[in-house]
């Protein structure tokens, strides 16, 4: 009977510290990795170089479509910028910029500085459209396939890796 | 009879009372601040924060329950934005084991009690 | 120079403590019935060693000598003397000094004050203690040597964060500590028992004034960084239930749990292995709660710096803590005598044991399941206040009932009668002259306002009835009284509070309720370590014609560059007025946060009264002795 008792115990006590000790090599910055899969939302957008607005709904089912969320505050913004140029000429991937909480003259210095890899320009001035995303800190950017749905999210700027599996992914 | 009448009255008023300010609050304080650390929405300063607050004012404007809030967001961000857990499958023993193991004590408590009371 | 030093001191501390193991051992096969007086002296060095390397370790930071790591990483030569002294436990080594000088402490002075005990008795607890002492030395000389050297020498340093410049948390860590690290002497004490089939009463005796010094220690340390977070963190609130502050909790419970049974154990014989089980679980609790806060593996306010590396030697030691702990326990438990009849006050310490465990295990629960659920399914959720709310609080009711009559019950008759008395017939009555003045609070939160009314009152006639016979136990109804009067103080802040969250630019007026809030003035000014934006606001309650003016400010910090934003708060005596203030960037716009919090003062009062009845518990058993 003692004896049940003790291996029962001891069987839990191991779980707990097995589980403990797993936790401990994780990883924990958050990601909003869930919106995996899903439909992009129906958002209208305001374009940042002309009046008007651009409706998601009218991204290309043709296409591959990547939304880049930056700012020419955001210091990683500056160093993804060139991995965004050299994507910018796949024929088969229209980039989406939207500029995040920024001013519209520090956001065109940026880009006459660095160059303009997107296609379409819109602005999300006070930050709530890109609630709707899921986005919670810049840069982040989301690669949309035809059937208009999320395949990839990148938090932080996107690297060499990325692009290679970005282009991996649009050639297929 | 008085306190039931009470009571009720209570409970009643309880729901009418509940302005558009107040349910504003109680929706940010269950809201969990992603670029903080285990902060939430309403006590956090910080620019994401700021964001939240104006889009979960807007929705509460707009006429949206607490529960469409909660969704919307949770939609977009998942279940770790909100700091009242959802009754789902993967928080069951979060939400029941409290309980068996109160009532688990109890038990063994009564019967322990009770067989010592008896010599 | 103070680095090599320092490491030779904590080494000596080191060889201490494992020739007191050694020589314990050795003593314990002698046949004298005292102990050597070899270890008193050993004893005597291992503590001398292990002061004198906290105080190297002090005057490293009085002198801000930056040729230490610890030193340069967080203190800086402009900040004020207290500060340097404090900042030497704000970070992980520092504190894990402190830790092991308690530990040590408290092994000195059990084995110095127990001069009577059962030798072996002794002996085995020394040993005990002395191998979580070398457990924790080597912890701190292999992987967090707070004497690390750097080179080459900086000359300034990187300063600490300046929320943890506060009065209140340089003595939150040591009160803390004092409280869950003082829970190892009972940890020790129970193995040792075990091993050396102590009889109850002693080991009722033994534990007990250790039990009343570390909950009295651990109430106050939860107390003062309370105050702290109501204070410095300006959110407006006093208890976030995250998982650092449910971490000192956790064992708060048990130690109320133990400071209950143990007065069963020390008048009768029952529960000797559930008073064993308790006090090895405290202080496995308080481990948890180290690994928890120093592992990072939690998200939360008050973490450490992560280092995963620490982790994993904490849950090591606790590894090896628990697996031989239970072992020792299934080796050498007693079978219980269980010939003894179980009264009515008895009934009523197990059914507060039974409801501590619980809230234990409710705290448990929130704090490690997401971390869990992470784990093994990388489903990621959040456990909040609301979780804890709902589930603990309707457990308020039955308890503050227990609280009330159970100790009105004599040890050896059962007699039910008693509880419908008068008190309940006055607390009634103040429930309904507190009940006609509030308008709004659900339900639950009014019974629970009507039980703490009855604990308070009839903790208060029993207070009278010590004057009448003077047998009463004096800090238990002050512990008590302490606790309904918390539980009030806490239900009609809930129910009084006014919150109000808003933007505003200089010069604007709010108008809400009974409120008008002027935006008057806004002044910038640096100081020698920060730069300041100070609002001025006058705030009118205009239901009772008042008005007061408030100073909240936002500092930038420049070692280390921080924000923080400084919360101004007028405290009354029966509410305070709490305003706060953030800047929403690139424009002129601020974001006001006002509270008004009723009770608080009544708040910290209670708790105070809570620990106090600890201490009066303490004395009583000094005197008796």
């Amino acid at each position: 009977m003692k004896k049940k008792y003790l291996v029962i115990i001891y069987s839990i006590a191991i779980f707990i510290f097995f589980v403990l000790y797993l936790s401990l090599g994780k990883n924990k910055i958050y990601s909003t990795q869930d919106n995996i899969g899903k439909k992009i939302p129906e958002v209208q957008l305001n374009y940042f170089d002309k009046d008007g607005h651009f409706d998601t709904k009218e991204i290309s089912n043709s296409k591959f479509t990547l939304l880049n969320f930056w700012a020419s505050w955001c210091g990683p913004c500056r160093k993804e910028h060139k991995y965004l140029m050299e994507l910018s000429v796949s024929s088969n991937l229209i980039i989406i910029g939207i500029n995040f909480k920024d001013e519209k003259k520090n956001a065109m210095k940026f880009l006459s500085e660095m160059g303009n890899p997107f296609s379409v320009l819109t602005t999300d001035f006070d930050g709530k459209k890109s609630i709707n995303f899921g986005i919670y800190g810049i840069p982040e950017t989301i690669l949309i396939n035809e059937d208009l749905k999320i395949i990839k999210k990148y938090v932080g700027p996107i690297d060499d890796k990325d692009v290679r599996q970005i282009k991996k992914i649009i050639n297929k | 009879m008085k306190i039931l009448s009470i009571i009720i009255i209570l409970l009643f008023n309880n729901t009418i009372s509940f302005s558009n300010e107040n349910k504003k609050n109680e929706i940010l304080k269950n809201l969990r601040c992603l670029v903080c650390q285990g902060q939430t929405i309403s006590d956090s300063n910080s620019d994401f924060a700021l964001t939240i607050k104006d889009v979960v004012d807007e929705k509460v404007n707009e006429g949206l329950s607490k529960k469409e809030i909660y969704s919307f967001l949770s939609d977009k961000y998942g279940d770790w934005i909100l700091f009242n857990t959802p009754l789902k499958k993967n928080s069951y023993f979060l939400w029941f084991m409290p309980y068996i193991l109160f009532i688990l004590g109890g038990v063994f408590l009564y019967l322990v009690i009770k067989k010592r009371a008896q010599k | 120079m103070l680095s090599s030093f320092g490491i030779t001191v904590s080494t000596i501390s080191l060889l201490l403590s494992l020739s007191l193991l050694y020589l314990s051992y050795y003593d314990l096969k002698l046949s004298n019935n005292k102990i050597s007086k070899k270890i008193y002296k050993f004893a005597f060095s291992q503590i001398l060693f292990i002061f004198l390397s906290f105080v190297t370790l002090i005057i490293a930071y009085i002198i801000s000598d930056f040729s230490l790591i610890n030193v340069y990483e967080n203190s800086h030569t402009t900040k004020p003397l207290f500060y340097k002294i404090s900042g030497t436990w704000g970070n992980h080594e520092g504190s894990l000094l402190l830790w092991i000088n308690i530990l040590v402490l408290f092994s000195f002075l059990f084995l110095i004050l127990n001069k009577d005990k059962n030798k072996n008795f002794k002996l085995y607890t020394i040993i005990f203690q002395n191998l979580l002492i070398s457990a924790f030395l080597i912890f701190l000389l292999t992987n967090s040597n707070p004497f690390s050297s750097l080179y080459p020498i900086p000359t300034e340093g990187t300063g600490l964060n300046p929320i943890l410049q506060d009065p209140a948390l340089a003595i939150h860590p040591p009160l803390l500590y004092i409280g869950f690290v003082g829970s190892s002497i009972y940890f020790s004490i129970a193995l040792a028992a075990l091993i050396t089939k102590v009889e109850s009463k002693s080991l009722a005796l033994t534990i007990k004034p250790w039990v009343s010094v570390s909950w009295t220690f651990q109430t106050l340390g939860i107390l003062v960084g309370s105050i702290w977070a109501y204070y410095e963190l300006g959110w407006g609130g006093f208890w976030f239930w995250d998982p650092v502050e449910n971490s000192s909790l956790m064992p708060w419970f048990l130690m109320t749990a133990l400071l209950h049974s143990v007065l069963v154990l020390e008048r009768r014989i029952g529960l000797y292995s559930w008073v064993i089980i308790l006090s090895i679980l405290t202080f496995t609790m308080s481990v948890v709660g180290t690994f928890l806060v120093r592992s990072g593996i939690l998200n939360s306010v008050h973490t450490f710096a992560n280092d995963p590396s620490r982790g994993l030697f904490i849950l090591s030691f606790l590894a090896l803590m628990v697996f031989s702990s239970i072992f020792i326990f299934f080796k050498y438990a007693p079978v219980e005598n269980k010939n003894y009849k179980i009264f009515s006050k008895e009934s009523f310490i197990l059914i507060n044991n039974w409801f501590m465990v619980f809230f234990l295990a409710v705290v448990l629960i929130g704090t490690l399941y997401p971390v869990f659920l992470d784990t093994l399914t990388g489903q990621k959720i959040s456990v909040g206040p609301p979780y804890y709310n709902f589930i603990l609080a309707p457990f308020l009711l039955p308890l503050l009932f227990l609280m009330t009559s159970g100790p009105r019950h004599k040890w050896i008759s059962s007699n039910v009668i008693g509880i419908f008395n008068i008190a309940l017939f006055t607390s009634i009555i103040l429930f309904f002259v507190i009940f006609l003045s509030i308008n709004e609070g659900g339900l639950l939160l009014l019974l629970i306002l009507l039980f703490s009314v009855y604990l308070i009152t009839q903790t208060t006639f029993d207070f009278y009835e010590t004057f009448k016979n003077k047998n009463i136990n004096l800090s238990r109804i002050i512990s008590h009284f302490g606790f309904g009067l918390l539980i009030l103080s806490i239900s009609l802040n809930q129910i009084f509070s006014v919150e109000k969250s808003f933007n505003a630019k200089l010069g604007d007026e709010k108008n809400f309720q009974n409120y008008t809030i002027k935006f008057k003035n806004l002044e910038t000014f640096s100081k020698n370590n920060f730069k300041s934006v100070k609002g001025h606001f006058e705030i009118i309650d205009k239901k009772n014609i008042t008005s007061q003016n408030l100073t909240p400010e936002i500092r930038v910090y420049n070692q280390p560059e921080t924000i923080t934003y400084e919360a101004s708060i007028n405290t009354k005596l029966f509410s305070d007025t709490y305003l706060t203030m953030s800047n929403i960037s690139n424009t002129d716009i601020f974001n006001i946060k006002f509270h008004m919090k009723p009770f608080m003062n009544f708040i910290w009062f209670s708790v105070l009264l809570i620990s106090f009845g600890g201490i009066l518990q303490f004395l009583r058993f000094e005197k008796r002795v």
